[in-house]
């Protein structure tokens, strides 16, 4: 019998079941189809205005920092602000997104790249598919995008987010990966980010920058 | 159970085998506290919970013991003990041991259903608001960890302690952490429990407070133990010693008889 | 031989010896003792639901274990779906034969690895490096304890045993290329000595192995979560990515995911989220510019399936946040290496016997106060002091108890069985220990129970017991 074979039959002696009744089949087919939501928490539970501010202030608390503008052409202006402020230079990598693409990065001075990282950049942007303001969590799609290794290996990561898109809690974002991918169906990757990378492994002394971006800066833009 | 109006008020007192063998002025406070909130109290024939053969893996001797307990206790409308740890084996173990046994195991869980740590059922299941008794000192107070956790028993001491004309309750830190007793994990693995005791006294000493007590004779002789073995004069005491107002019938634990506190009025 | 291979949990007292002796372990688990158990407090107290969230995270995972045939199959369906390979194995050894087989055929040299107590539980490493590979730790404690050739200390934080003074000797001693000036005396220094030397592996490695957090049957993703980044870039960056993890990671759907989600960083670290959670479905998409071409899950057994139905049952609930470990004051008295094994603390406690038999584990459940503090913030309710008492009802049963500790508790079982014979035979013992103390009220030491006055002094009992002292004063009844 193969090893497979062979777990599940240990597993079906121990439950003292077959693996073919019907009830148990239809209960297991009944929950991977309906996906019953638990207990989620009143905290997310908030108007669309709210819910920006509950945003910021769990973003805050993961140390990452929130800029809210009033429409994506404000994005560049408020990115190249960013790094300068923070004495970074005037680099900035991103994928293929087309919202991004569609953004005024030419009024401002910064030298733009395109595409997956190689390790050696400081700074990128990404846009987010969605946020969830109950944690201050980012929700990060793979593909050409927006690629995964911008998240990670850039020390400075800026990270777009359209307000229409924040959600209160994390059922509501899988509903819309659903929409958008298909039920039972996921990209690649899904990246969900509460602040910048840290590490306490040190003498259990937290510090920011582990492995991933040492600082995190997001830019929600609030048409509305 | 009707906290107001209890059907009956006859307790059978279970003195718990520490009790009724290294300090018997525990049991007669009991037995005061419980009379004087209106109870008729007995002390029927009474050895062992059963607790340590439970805890050890001898489910056979554990059960052998709470049958007995049962068949001693079962006829009083409450069975009550002063301590967290012995009401905790009756009230949420008793019934696991008779699995595989209906018609015992429905017995067990009658019995278990009147079973009481002495503090909450004074104030739980009595009503009781406030005791008649002074004791003009500043003391601290361990959270015995089967009471606590399984009895349910935190706020029930404070309160009525509160009532104490003129004791003063001085929290220590992590009031609610292991002492390191364990029954017999303090002589299993006495080194063990030697440090964790020795971390709770300094958070005992750091009160400043001269009169240590908790609900649970175990954890107050190991904690007793330690304290004096680091030659720090304190005061030791079972709770119900203070609520009844009977700490002049005992020296502390671990003094011996004509004991004098060291400055004797605070 | 490593402690992998060859568990030291038989020597768990001689082990908690010399760690009570070690000040620098004493100073790591002070902090310990302080840091983790505030900040998870602060982040329970912050969510109102977290109670209802706790039985919601026990339900789920009971209904998956009831289900678990029809799951794991529902999973792996998913997950060749989404052009991954899902294999089986029995065995610790079985799971070692399947990487190193998938590191042959893609002439792995250079092996990346996230953080994962599978990995431990099956010693990976020891495997690879026999083969030639060479496996790099990256979560940044696990990196400072392969440096030490130790095992984790911690189920998340496997460096928390250390002090800062003790991994800058280790980076001196292992980065050969680092100037004797450079100040390496803040973490924060140290930390970006790590960044660089690990920065170079993720970009080098052949393959990347993580664990996983959860396994989703819905969809066929695979969860770890994280604070570094390290398991990202490890399952990003090279052509391969292996998950390992074991059989009761499975849960069912991305909302069941999000239950224990909110559970998992309040009850670990404090955390309101851990900083990265990632989702991983298969390997690289077309069109795709980054992500790994193979995507392969290792799914372990190594006994669990014959735990389902016995009282062990509830410990495959466990999430492995740590909370029981953060909140255990054997654990904070001795740390994590006492326990001899992979799995410390009171999960440590009740897991490893199951694991490595209980010939070789069985002191760990015994060495438990039965304080309860564990049980009562598990955010599984996993009855954790209950099963250690399990286990000890199956070491006497097996004879395995300690005779000294047998004798001694069959003959006070065997005097409390006979009310008459106890009443006789305590009146008269009571009295002469009584009479014996009556000058210091306790005792500097007694004779088979050194265990106890080795640490501290007996108080001496008043002399006569309750129950003759009622009699007298009370009458009979």
């Amino acid at each position: 019998m193969s090893a497979r074979d062979e777990i599940l039959s240990s597993i079906r002696r121990s439950l003292r079941v077959t693996g073919a009744e019907g009830p148990r089949r239809a209960a297991v087919e009944a929950r991977l189809t309906g996906a019953p939501r638990g207990v989620v928490p009143a905290r997310g539970q908030l108007d669309a205005m709210e819910r920006i501010g509950l945003f910021k202030k769990m973003a805050e608390s993961a140390f990452a920092s929130v800029a809210i503008v009033r429409g994506a052409r404000e994005v560049p202006t408020e990115a190249a602000r960013w790094l300068r402020d923070n004495n970074l230079p005037a680099t900035l990598r991103k994928g293929e997104d087309k919202r991004l693409a569609d953004m005024p990065w030419g009024e401002t001075a910064l030298e733009m790249a395109e595409g997956a990282s190689d390790g050696r950049d400081l700074n990128a942007v990404s846009h987010a598919f969605a946020a969830v303001a109950e944690s201050g969590t980012l929700i990060m799609t793979s593909g050409p995008e927006n690629p995964s290794t911008l998240n990670f290996l850039p020390d400075n990561h800026i990270v777009v987010l359209s307000a229409a898109e924040l959600e209160g809690d994390y059922e509501s974002v899988f509903d819309r990966l659903r929409q958008k991918y298909g039920k039972g169906e996921m990209p690649r990757t899904v990246n969900m980010i509460t602040g910048p990378s840290r590490s306490a492994d040190i003498a259990q002394t937290m510090l920011l920058g582990a492995h991933g971006p040492r600082k995190l800066h997001i830019v929600i833009v609030d048409e509305a | 159970m009707n906290a107001g109006q209890p059907k009956g008020r006859r307790v059978g007192l279970m003195a718990t085998c520490l009790v009724d063998l290294f300090r018997p002025s525990v049991g007669f406070a009991a037995a005061k506290l419980l009379e004087d909130a209106g109870c008729t109290v007995d002390v029927p024939s009474q050895t062992c919970c059963g607790q340590p053969a439970y805890n050890s893996g001898d489910k056979a001797d554990a059960r052998a013991l709470a049958l007995q307990v049962i068949e001693a206790f079962e006829g009083f409308d409450y069975v009550v003990a002063p301590s967290g740890s012995c009401a905790g084996m009756m009230a949420k173990h008793y019934p696991e041991l008779f699995e595989g046994d209906p018609e015992l195991q429905r017995r067990a869980r009658a019995f278990s259903a009147k079973c009481f740590e002495l503090v909450s059922f004074l104030t739980d299941v009595l009503g009781v608001e406030r005791v008649d008794a002074q004791f003009p000192r500043q003391a601290t107070y361990h959270d015995s960890c089967s009471g606590l956790r399984e009895m349910g028993v935190q706020a029930q001491p404070r309160k009525l302690l509160g009532t104490v004309e003129g004791l003063e309750l001085v929290e220590m830190k992590d009031s609610d952490v292991c002492c390191g007793f364990g029954g017999t994990f303090a002589v299993k693995f006495g080194e063990i429990s030697g440090q964790i005791v020795d971390r709770k006294t300094q958070d005992i000493l750091a009160t400043q407070a001269p009169v240590l007590l908790a609900g649970d004779l175990g954890c107050l002789m190991n904690m007793a133990g330690r304290l004096s073995r680091k030659g720090r004069e304190m005061e030791v005491r079972h709770v119900a010693e203070v609520l009844a107002n009977m700490t002049d019938e005992a020296p502390p634990i671990g003094e011996p008889v004509g004991y004098q506190a060291p400055e004797a009025e605070r | 031989m490593s402690v992998h291979a060859n568990p030291t949990t038989p020597h768990f007292k001689d082990n908690a010896h010399k760690a009570l002796h070690d000040p620098q372990l004493q100073e790591a688990m002070g902090k310990l003792r302080v840091g983790f158990t505030a900040a998870r407090q602060i982040a329970v107290s912050k969510l109102p639901e977290f109670e209802a969230l706790r039985d919601s995270a026990r339900d789920i995972k009971n209904h998956t274990l009831a289900h678990l045939d029809l799951y794991l199959e529902a999973y792996e369906k998913k997950v060749t779906a989404s052009g991954g390979h899902v294999h089986f194995a029995r065995t610790a050894e079985e799971a070692r034969n399947v990487i190193l087989d998938i590191c042959a055929k893609r002439g792995a040299k250079t092996v990346t690895k996230g953080k994962s107590m599978i990995s431990e539980e099956i010693a990976l490493n020891d495997a690879m490096e026999k083969a030639g590979i060479t496996p790099v730790e990256t979560d940044l404690g696990e990196y400072i304890i392969q440096l030490r050739g130790e095992i984790p200390s911690h189920i998340i934080g496997p460096a928390v045993h250390l002090t800062k003074d003790q991994v800058e000797g280790d980076f001196r001693r292992v980065h050969t290329h680092l100037p004797k000036d450079r100040d390496l005396t803040e973490p924060t220094q140290l930390l970006t000595e790590a960044r660089g030397i690990l920065r170079e592996k993720f970009l080098a490695a052949d393959i990347g192995i993580t664990g996983a957090n959860f396994l989703v049957a819905e969809t066929g993703t695979s969860i770890i979560v994280t604070n570094e980044g390290n398991g990202d870039l490890t399952q990003i960056l090279p052509k391969c990515h292996i998950v390992v993890a074991s059989l009761e990671k499975i849960t069912p759907t991305l909302e069941d995911v999000s239950q224990l989600l909110r559970v998992l960083a309040r009850s670990a670290t404090g955390q309101e989220m851990s900083v990265y959670t990632t989702l991983s479905t298969g390997p690289r998409r077309p069109g795709d510019v980054d992500g790994p071409e193979e995507y392969h899950v290792v799914l372990l057994d190594n006994g669990r399936s014959s735990m389902i139905g016995t009282d062990f049952q509830h410990m495959l609930r466990c999430i492995r946040c740590g909370a029981c470990m953060n909140h255990c004051p054997v654990y904070h008295a001795v740390g994590g290496h006492a326990y001899g094994w992979v799995y410390p603390g009171p999960m440590g406690a009740v897991l490893t016997p199951s694991l490595i038999g209980v010939e070789k584990g069985g002191q760990l459940p015994n060495a438990s106060t039965f304080c309860g503090r564990c049980e009562s913030v598990c955010p599984m309710r996993i009855p954790l002091p209950g099963m250690m008492r399990h286990w000890r009802e199956r070491e006497f049963e097996r004879h395995l108890t300690p005779s000294a500790a047998r004798y001694g508790l069959g003959l006070w079982a065997w005097v409390a069985k006979r009310p008459k014979l106890y009443r006789f035979g305590t009146r008269i013992v009571m009295h002469v220990m009584g009479y014996y103390a009556r000058k210091t009220g306790k005792f500097f030491a007694m004779p088979f129970a050194s265990g106890w006055t080795d640490w501290r002094d007996l108080p001496a009992p008043q002399g006569k017991t309750f129950q003759s002292e009622w009699k007298k004063r009370r009458g009979t009844k």
